[in-house]
């Protein structure tokens, strides 16, 4: 079958035959995992499971039950004094994965230019890309962790340059943006013109700072599409769902391609989400507690093996340095996993500018964890490097 | 809550290093601080949590649930008969309640008889206690916050981004 050119210039995901060989193999120690190592909390399944038994079983509206557009509307104000109107500036979307491509479908016109980070999440790209638009990633760099600045936003403005894609905290460095930084953004941002396309899933998963959405910044509500969901502060990734608020316009635009392509979000996930939001801020306090705690392990860990690893602000990922062993990112994720069968995903996997680093995913057990990392420090002990220990990081949290 | 409580509720195991690791502390000052709870008697000890449903079936014992009503005595209120009670070694837990008993008393013992035994001879016969309600449990589901039975395992696939 002929498939369309848009499509073809998507090039093959890199790294599958190396997660085919992670799939295959058994009794692995995986870091390699994107997603919480928590069960949904009960409350929110047995919520599930109860509106089935009374048979909710219907499509909902297509922008999503109005009684969750409240909650989520009622959240985002009491949480981040944001303010949208549940029944115009709210959509229930399939995650934020849908919310994305309904973000970039609804902006985006042929030749038009979107700034995406790199190293980043992977849909980022391509999906501007089947949308006609031009990807153009702003390289990052490990100095600042991997941060976006104002600087490497005018230098990589265009003509064309219609949007940009923020994400934090972030997928794979861990890291995001206090406050002051997300102003010189917005700086640039008003100034160039430019819509922003926030993805903010891991926001409640901020360990050292308060996290401060776009839309809160002054003047940047109306420019921003604010793109969050349920997966993984409420460990919800199966359920699929998640928000996107915007001004009116934009979530009228959306909500059109939405109600053709997907029409709701099951209505199960959505009886789940309201209780999530209603009941489960308990839960999500525990479980980040948690994280917490298996951060400051992990990072202390990887610097102690001589893996410089800068301390990751938020969501579950550390994004050490492996230059001192001397190997490219995917040989040395290839080669833990033989010799000393652990997981982790070679920064490549998220673009070029991941070489010379992994993502370690701590959404697993302490027990795990310290396994895992005396693994690492066996393999980085016979693996001399050629070149010298990386930079040592501070790792003062601040407590 | 302390968090080197919660850490240690969860796992008594974790060692001062991890725990330091974990939270961003000095080992001393981890050290010091659990052996402070220790000395004000907040940590009592640590033990296994052994999951009985396992055993052999002699092993495992039988548990009842016994509510007593109890005369309160002058001056001494419900104390001096709960001690009375809790200081036999078939008792467990003891708890004084609001409701329509006095004492909550979970007795352990060998066998039924040796539970029934230690109701009709030591609990009942006793000054002050005016009646007892012995409830035998069948079988244990969840115990102090953990779950019976073997995890299952993980269902997540081992690699995403």
């Amino acid at each position: 079958m002929k498939i369309s050119k848009l499509v073809q210039q998507i090039p093959p995901s890199g790294i599958r035959v190396f997660f085919e060989l992670v799939l295959g193999m058994k009794d692995v120690i995986s870091l390699g995992v994107g997603e919480p190592d928590f069960v949904t909390p009960w409350n929110i399944r047995e919520k599930a499971i109860f509106s089935l038994e009374e048979g909710y079983t219907s499509y909902t509206s297509n922008k999503g039950m109005i009684e969750l557009r409240r909650e989520i509307s009622r959240y985002l104000k009491n949480r981040y004094s944001l303010e949208y109107d549940p029944e115009e500036e709210i959509l229930v979307t399939v995650g934020v994965s849908e919310g994305y491509d309904l973000a970039v479908r609804a902006i985006v016109d042929r030749g038009d230019k979107v700034l995406v980070q790199e190293p980043a999440y992977v849909s980022y790209g391509p999906v501007v890309t089947i949308c006609g638009g031009k990807a153009v990633p702003i390289k990052t760099k490990p100095d600042n962790g991997f941060k976006i600045t104002p600087s490497d936003i005018r230098k990589n403005y265009g003509k064309k340059t219609k949007a940009i894609v923020l994400s934090y905290p972030n997928n794979p460095t861990g890291n995001s943006y206090s406050r002051k930084e997300l102003k010189g953004i917005a700086k640039v941002v008003r100034g160039k013109n430019l819509i922003v396309i926030s993805d903010e899933i891991y926001c409640d998963l901020t360990y050292d700072f308060e996290h401060t959405p776009f839309p809160a910044l002054p003047g940047m509500k109306e420019r921003t599409i604010y793109l969050n969901g349920f997966s993984k502060a409420f460990a919800m990734t199966g359920w699929r769902i998640g928000y996107a608020c915007g001004n009116k316009d934009v979530i009228a635009a959306m909500t059109k391609i939405h109600q053709y392509t997907m029409m709701c979000v099951p209505i199960m996930s959505q009886m789940a989400a309201i209780e999530a939001l209603k009941n489960g801020a308990r839960s999500v306090a525990e479980m980040k507690r948690e994280y917490a705690r298996r951060r400051g392990f992990v990072i202390q860990r990887l610097n102690e093996i001589g893996l410089a690893c800068h301390r990751p602000e938020g969501a579950f990922y550390a994004f050490p340095s492996i230059k001192r062993s001397g190997l490219s990112a995917l040989e040395f994720s290839s080669r833990l996993l033989k010799e000393e069968k652990v997981a982790l995903v070679p920064g490549t996997a998220f673009g070029a500018s991941g070489e010379g680093y992994v993502r370690i995913s701590y959404a697993t057990s302490m027990e795990r964890l310290k396994e895992a990392l005396d693994r690492i420090e066996r393999f980085m002990l016979r693996t001399p490097g050629k070149a010298l220990p990386g930079p040592r990081y501070s790792l003062t949290n601040g407590r | 809550m302390n968090e080197i409580l919660e850490i240690l509720e969860k796992n008594a195991r974790t060692t001062p290093e991890d725990m330091a690791k974990m939270l961003g502390m000095k080992v001393a000052a981890v050290k010091s601080a659990v052996k402070k709870l220790e000395k004000d008697g907040v940590i009592l000890k640590y033990k296994a949590v052994v999951n009985k449903e396992l055993l052999r079936e002699e092993d495992s014992g039988v548990r009842a649930l016994i509510e007593v009503r109890v005369t309160p005595q002058k001056n001494l209120g419900f104390d001096h008969i709960a001690e009375r009670i809790y200081m036999f070694p078939e008792v467990t837990s003891c708890y004084l309640m609001s409701g329509t008993y006095d004492l909550l008393v979970v007795v352990e013992g060998k066998s039924i008889h040796t539970v029934s035994s230690f109701v009709a001879e030591k609990l009942s016969p006793m000054e002050n206690v005016r009646g007892t309600v012995t409830h035998f449990i069948l079988k244990k589901y969840k115990e102090d916050g953990d779950i019976l039975k073997q995890p299952e395992r993980s269902k997540r696939p081992a690699i995403t981004l």
